[in-house]
């Protein structure tokens, strides 16, 4: 038998097998019912808008839009329904705004150490003088910061306030995640500083050294133990699709992590493959399912409609479970690895298109209608471009990772681009919306200046287009310059610089707007300007609701 | 969905069976694969200019996997033959590299076996490749007035060494040098390998 063959029945049949795992998982998986939608509403909630990143004025017309929309008004909020989620609220403030202010933190961190790397692609004499801000060191610092320290820091303090709404029953053992956010955040400054003096593991997404993870893999599991808690005790008997999200991240992340850096394990190419099994799956089987499950509650939380179809979000999630894994080896197309490997991975690349599709309709469902909301809500707007940004940077991967398209894109600055689509423009875009919609909960006081959200909206937006459009355009020119055997190697640097100083240019914007983002954080927090007493936090309760 | 364990249970499998398609089986296969004839393990000054290649981040922009014919130049470009598993037996970590911001280096030194060039080029690569991006490295040099017995002196092209000085490689750059020396996988590949 050919290996072609081999590979096709292998295919057919882990695809049945998928099949059939999600009809298990679910007995009536053809059928309209969608009630379990409905788990994250109050008795009688459904057309009730929930925006706490906006004034109360703002509020309101956005609840109008709503009602226009749907056709009908809300009813009055439950008073019970409130008290049990502002306990619930209450309940994981300390620990949400530990994690906030560490993704604050690294978030500019990481801003700096990208924009400086950025410049000196282009300008490589400048500031040559140190080791620590050489080019090598201070984009591995960027990565890294990005990679372990905003993403994780403000995807788990989603979760963690996300989750005891979901579960109907304020958050168990906070104190033990803030104690492992505090041990996560002494690793990871020990980690950048070990790679800014120049220890270092040597492979890309895993540089921090191996006796360091052991304290990452410890505040993990301490920031994992709320959940469990949390999960054994719930209230409700449905768990809804952010909890499939959130809790499977928070358990696939410790393993690829602890398998990844098992020390003397991994050798040669094994390793390589090894490698870029974590690699790619760090983004798709832990950024990508936190940024879904906050996508997942707060889109249909904010416009008050249920997600249209959930069995739809049903095969999107066992879609991605099942296909993301096998990805990674689309890193190493045209490497020395077992051919087999390289094929089964660009196969599983293409059949991502399924589940995103499914999460596609299903919001685009969801919002139909609604887009008006869009200019009501911050929180929306940020959710809404990030899940549209989604579905682009998954599509641009499964095509990047075709025989025809990869060999002209491998190995150039159109990979930089793509992964900039993904974790910035899908996972921090929501990841800002629903941080907007949080920390006045946490806070209990209203963003005092709603015009810098707007600010920040379009800078990032701005810039993060600039950005992924420069590198994308410059790196494929750069991709097609060097396999152009007639073209010297030095044409495909000389052709990717107008790009790469676009770059920083979009690096800036970006940049601009995460300082935006962080002043208004710290004006609100230290009760700067002006000063409104929110009846928006909870919606419009009745007097006397917390 | 009303059960969390079967839920996790569920998601476990998931990842197991990628991790034994990416990682398990390819333990197996090539995990300890013979080194290409040939090839001798790396020197311990090798092993340490190894280690300054890691920690400088030379990897983000240099690739150390040439590719075949049918898929790329590489050879025609002089980068060598495509690499095959046996090429890194010896190393760890494996270096294969996502980048070309520059050329790749798993035959730099069959194409390039001049310690001064590549000592002058890391001092200051636009002295040697007009247009380059790669950053300088002063801080691998010393700058002199004058040579003392046993420093190696970088002979660097006309109008780049401060004037009336002398660059001296420190031992770290003559470290980093004799790896990128060793970098040589020209040796032919073993038939059941093509």
């Amino acid at each position: 038998m050919s290996t072609s063959v081999i590979l096709a029945s292998a295919f057919v049949l882990s695809f049945v097998a998928l099949l059939v795992f999600i009809w298990s998982q679910r007995h009536g998986l053809f059928s309209r019912d969608s009630s379990g939608a409905n788990v994250i509403f109050g008795a009688d909630e459904i057309g009730r808008a929930e925006e706490p990143a906006v004034t109360s004025t703002a509020a309101h017309a956005l609840q109008q839009q709503v009602n226009q929309v749907s056709g009908k008004m809300a009813a009055p909020a439950s008073v019970s329904d409130l008290r049990a989620r502002a306990a619930a609220d209450e309940s994981s403030t300390p620990v949400v705004f530990f994690m906030f202010c560490a993704a604050f933190a690294w978030l500019l961190v990481a801003t700096a150490a990208g924009l400086l790397a950025s410049y000196k692609l282009h300008e490589p004499d400048f500031l040559t003088q140190y080791a620590w801000l050489t080019f090598g060191r201070v984009r591995t610092v960027h990565l890294n910061a990005v990679a372990y320290g905003w993403a994780p820091m403000a995807g788990l303090g989603i979760a963690m306030f996300v989750l005891p709404r979901l579960l109907g029953r304020p958050l168990l053992g906070g104190g033990f995640a803030i104690l492992g956010a505090a041990l996560w955040n002494a690793a990871l400054i020990s980690g950048l500083a070990s790679i800014a003096v120049g220890i270092n593991d040597g492979l890309e997404w895993l540089e921090i050294p191996w006796q360091i993870d052991v304290l990452f893999v410890t505040g993990g599991l301490l920031v994992a133990v709320p959940l469990v808690l949390t999960l054994a005790k719930r209230k409700v008997e449905h768990l809804y699709v952010s909890v499939w999200y959130m809790a499977c991240a928070l358990f696939w992340f410790p393993v690829m992590f602890v398998v990844a850096n098992v020390p003397e394990l991994h050798r040669g190419v094994e390793q390589a493959t090894m490698n870029w099994w974590f690699g790619h799956n760090v983004l798709g089987l832990f950024y990508t399912p936190l940024a879904l499950a906050a996508v997942y509650y707060f889109l249909p939380k904010v416009i008050g409609r249920p997600v249209q179809s959930y069995n739809l979000s049903l095969i999107g999630f066992w879609g991605l479970a099942f296909f993301y894994g096998q990805v990674g080896g689309h890193h190493l197309i045209g490497g020395p690895v077992p051919a087999w490997l390289i094929t089964l991975s660009i196969v599983q690349s293409m059949m991502m298109v399924l589940p995103v599709i499914a999460f596609t309709v299903n919001q685009y469902q969801t919002l139909d209608g609604y887009l008006s909301a869009l200019r009501y809500s911050p929180t929306l707007r940020f959710i809404g471009l990030g899940g549209l940004m989604y579905t682009a940077s998954s599509l641009q991967g499964s095509f990047e990772a075709l025989r025809s398209v990869n060999a002209v894109t491998h190995f150039t600055h159109y990979t930089v681009g793509h992964s900039h689509l993904g974790l910035y423009a899908f996972v921090t875009l929501v990841f800002f919306g629903a941080m907007y919609f949080i920390v006045p909960r946490v806070t209990r006081r209203e963003w005092p200046y709603p015009r810098l959200i707007a600010a920040h909206f379009w800078l990032s937006s701005t810039g993060v287009a600039i950005y992924v459009i420069a590198l994308c355009v410059g790196g494929w020119l750069q991709g097609e310059a060097m396999l152009d055997a007639s073209k010297p190697f030095m044409d495909s640097v000389a052709v990717t610089l107008p790009y790469l100083k676009a770059r920083t240019v979009g690096g800036a914007l970006m940049g601009l707007g995460h300082l935006v983002f962080a002043t208004h954080f710290a004006c609100m927090i230290f009760n700067l300007g002006p000063r409104r007493v929110g009846a928006t936090l909870l919606g419009d309760a009745p007097a006397g609701a917390p | 969905m009303k059960s969390e364990s079967r839920l996790l249970i569920g998601a476990m499998a998931m990842l197991a069976f990628a991790a034994s398609a990416l990682v398990v089986i390819p333990y197996v296969q090539v995990a300890n694969v013979e080194p290409t004839p040939g090839m001798k393990p790396y020197t311990s000054t090798e092993l340490r200019g190894r280690e300054h290649y890691i920690s400088n981040g030379c990897l983000y922009c240099h690739s150390q996997q040439p590719r075949a014919a049918s898929m790329a130049p590489d050879a025609k470009r002089g980068w060598g033959r495509a690499s095959v598993a046996g090429d890194y037996a010896f190393d760890t970590p494996h270096l294969l590299g996502t980048m070309r911001t520059g050329p790749d280096l798993l035959n730099i030194g069959a194409r390039q076996p001049s310690v001064q060039w590549h000592l002058g080029h890391l001092y200051q690569p636009r002295a040697y490749v007009p247009g380059s991006v790669m950053p300088s490295y002063p801080y691998l040099f010393v700058i002199k007035d004058q040579a003392e017995p046993g420093d190696v002196v970088v002979q660097l092209p006309e109008g780049n060494a401060p004037a009336g000085k002398v660059v001296v490689a420190t031992p770290e750059a003559q470290e980093l040098v004799s790896y990128l020396l060793s970098l040589d996988r020209t040796h032919p590949v073993r038939e059941q390998e093509r």
